[in-house]
């Protein structure tokens, strides 16, 4: 009997989460199937409800260590809606951005510093022992530095702006609980000329690389798909709030300017069981073929412009690239966070000199409401929020779709590519072959159930075993 | 002399002699002589020479009920409650010696335990007394017993107040409050054992003549978040809430530091 191999890349590493890629091969090493599957259960669906509404901004971050934030906003937006705050004081809407942006800065960074850039500036197949974060420390410490010092940055916004650098509580029903402190502002001030360089930097790093191994990277795990964000009215980038904005991989708007509080009537999800993911999908395109992508690269391709002088060069740039049809490649991802950044800067900076911020007035209130949705993008993508509270003031009913299921399919697909392009077929099966699937997962910044761990305890490991479910071979290695 | 100085002058004379017409006597927190008057138990007299003993049931206002035993010191060599013990001439009490530290580690531990007290997500964090006394005794991650992990509902029926007895630890405070200061019986214990909690004097809250200006709902009449008041969870910003200040018993402690500089 023909033997059928499973490969199990368990937990992946460099990605924020437990996750496991298994690629079925047959006994020709020919990929037969490969699969993103999220291990992790969390139960934050089921375990909310009961709970007062005002507990859920702080109950729902704590999915996650690295965007926190995301969540605190997208629950406090629904819960503005639940107290029936139609429009925040201008102090808070800019407090609340403000935290957005130092948010999406540091996670930002730290993805493309920490946990991606040994493969960038290493190599998919170098030895893995230099290929992590401690080999940059020692090959380029000057940007170690920078990546250290530019995340630093974003979290002391959080800090300022949420009283914690992780698990805040400055974002509540209704607006925010503290303004910004002349100190804290000239404090930011003081270091925003050298963010901006170091932004740059780092921006010029991701395009010079994509330009570099353009032949590569238009084939590295790149297949169309239809993209979907939040977008401004006048369709610039906004990170904080907008209206839902999809495109087909032509380019062409499947829907625009949706209020996200009718998303249900555009999006729907479909449960596989080998996954504690769900799959997304737009509604009106089916669940075989509506699926899509969110995040950086996809806010680069649905946005019409960005409202920063600096990151609007950067756009025009990027979108030359394609010559202004959608950018499909994952690998561009990079490129496009790294735009955010510097765009994230560039909109502190713009913040940092506007007196609101300095305002006393952060709370409003209105007609209760039973119902409340929140949308933002987060660092990884659209994330939403949908609640229902009883009239006692308790959850009845939470769903939340977060920016990494949405990439669910797409990651998916990412990885079966890269497993056909360089693993189907070959002799023997070797880590770096793996890593780069690894390298597929990574580009899309995954936050596989948000949470911290410890460095050091991440092993990969690899085992195959044959169609009775033998094991045939084991290989391991601690990043 | 100001008319003004002349009344301080008497009303100072006038204590020293009340203090005298009440046998002040002197008795020794570790070794450390602290004056006492009739009537006092040893919290009250170490209170007012800015000792701190740590405690969780008694609260200025309410009537001591020794119930958390959290105060325990040793009179004499004896175990007793310093809310409810009276205070005497020349008793040797024992306050912060290891012995004494490890009892209350474990009785704050145990609460923990036994309850549902998830501070990083509940609106009493940064005001609880239960977490504040961990951090003073050095807790920071209570895994000592098995978590009891009890499930039980969240009596969300008023328009204003929301009870969460997952977070009670028994103090009895709101019982107190609500008999002796507001006379209305609103809480009381129910069950027995392992069992008793606190309930309410009806169907729930919302059956009961409860109002937010009781005493027994005050912020801090409730040590932990058992009580709260509804929507104004986390309005107070990390940084400024009551313990993020200074830590629990400080005003104790600095308020007779503030008077010996005089």
């Amino acid at each position: 009997m023909a033997k059928t191999k499973v490969i199990e890349i368990e937990p992946v590493s460099r990605v924020e989460g437990h996750g496991k890629v298994s690629i079925h091969l047959d006994d020709h090493n020919n990929v037969q199937e490969a699969r993103l599957h999220i291990v992790e259960f969390r139960g934050f669906e089921r375990f909310i409800i009961g709970r007062p509404f005002w507990e859920v901004p702080v109950i729902v971050q704590r999915l996650c260590g690295i965007c926190p934030v995301s969540h605190q906003l997208a629950a406090a937006k629904a819960m503005d809606v639940i107290v029936g705050a139609k429009k925040l004081t201008p102090t808070a809407d800019k407090i609340r951005r403000l935290m957005n942006y130092g948010q999406i800065m540091q996670s930002h960074v730290l993805h493309f510093f920490h946990l991606c850039s040994p493969d960038l500036l290493f190599g998919f197949d170098a030895d893995p022992e230099i290929r992590n974060v401690f080999g940059i420390i020692k090959k380029m410490p000057d940007l170690a530095v920078q990546g250290i010092m530019m995340r630093k940055y974003g979290q002391e916004i959080i800090r300022a702006t949420s009283g914690k650098k992780i698990h805040g509580t400055g974002s509540v029903p209704g607006g925010v609980n503290k303004n910004l402190s002349v100190q804290e502002r000239d404090s930011f001030l003081k270091e925003i000329d050298q963010m901006k360089k170091w932004a740059l930097g780092a921006l010029a790093l991701a395009k010079n690389y994509t330009l570099e191994h353009i032949d590569m990277v238009r084939e590295f795990a790149a297949f169309n798909s239809s993209h979907l964000s939040l977008v401004r009215e006048d369709g610039a980038l906004d990170l904080y709030h907008g209206n839902l904005r999809a495109i087909d991989a032509g380019g062409n708007i499947i829907f625009d300017q949706v209020d996200y509080k009718k998303f249900n009537d555009y999006i729907m999800e479909e449960v596989r069981s080998w996954s504690y993911n769900k799959f997304p999908f737009i509604k009106s395109r089916g669940h075989i073929d509506g699926w899509y992508r969110v995040g950086p690269l996809s806010r680069m391709n649905t946005i019409g412009f960005i409202d920063t002088p600096e990151a609007q060069k950067a756009l025009e740039e990027f979108k030359g690239l394609t010559k202004g049809k959608p950018n499909h490649m994952s690998l561009a991802y990079h490129w496009a966070r790294m735009i955010e950044v510097l765009h994230c800067v560039e909109k502190i900076e713009e913040l940092l000199t506007d007196p609101d911020l300095q305002g006393n007035d952060l709370l409003v209130k209105g007609d209760r409401a039973e119902e409340g949705i929140g949308v933002v993008e987060a660092p990884r993508g659209t994330l939403f929020h949908h609640y229902r509270v009883n009239k006692d003031d308790q959850v009845t009913y939470c769903n939340l779709i977060v920016s990494s299921t949405s990439n669910n399919e797409a990651m998916n697909r990412a990885i079966t590519k890269v497993a056909h392009d360089h693993i189907s077929g070959k002799p023997k099966i070797t880590e770096a072959m793996l890593n780069h699937v690894e390298v597929a997962v990574r580009a899309y910044d995954p936050c596989l159930s948000c949470a911290t761990h410890a460095l050091g305890q991440m092993p990969l490991i690899i085992e195959m075993y044959d169609v009775n479910g033998s094991l045939l071979e084991r290989k391991g290695k601690c990043l | 002399m100001t008319r003004f100085m002349e009344e301080a002058a008497i009303e100072s004379m006038a204590e020293k002699v009340g203090d005298i017409m009440r046998n002040a006597f002197v008795f020794n927190i570790d070794g450390v002589g602290v004056k006492g008057k009739d009537g006092q138990t040893i919290m009250d007299a170490a209170d007012q020479a800015g000792i701190y003993i740590p405690r969780l049931c008694d609260v200025e206002g309410l009537e001591p009920q020794g119930s958390c035993r959290v105060c325990t010191v040793k009179v004499n060599g004896r175990p007793a409650a310093a809310c409810t013990q009276p205070a005497a001439e020349g008793i040797e009490v024992e306050n912060e010696t290891l012995e004494i530290f490890n009892w209350r580690r474990d009785l704050i531990r145990m609460l923990f335990h036994e309850g549902n007290h998830l501070c990083p997500i509940c609106e009493a964090s940064g005001r609880c007394e239960l977490q504040a006394m961990a951090y003073r005794l050095g807790i920071f991650q209570p895994a000592k017993y098995p978590y009891l992990q009890p499930v039980r509902p969240i009596d969300a029926s008023h328009p204003d107040i929301m009870l969460d007895t997952n977070r009670c630890i028994r103090c009895g405070r709101c019982i107190r409050a609500s008999k002796d200061i507001d006379g209305k019986n609103v809480f009381g214990y129910v069950g027995r054992g392992m069992h008793k909690r606190v309930g309410v004097n009806g169907k729930n809250l919302a059956q009961t003549n409860v109002h937010l200006d009781d005493r027994a709902i005050a912020l801090e009449t409730c040590p932990v978040g058992c009580i709260i008041r509804k929507g104004l969870g986390f309005f107070t910003p990390i940084g400024q809430r009551e313990f993020d200040r200074a830590p629990i018993g400080s005003t104790i402690e600095k308020a007779v530091l503030k008077r010996g500089k005089k």
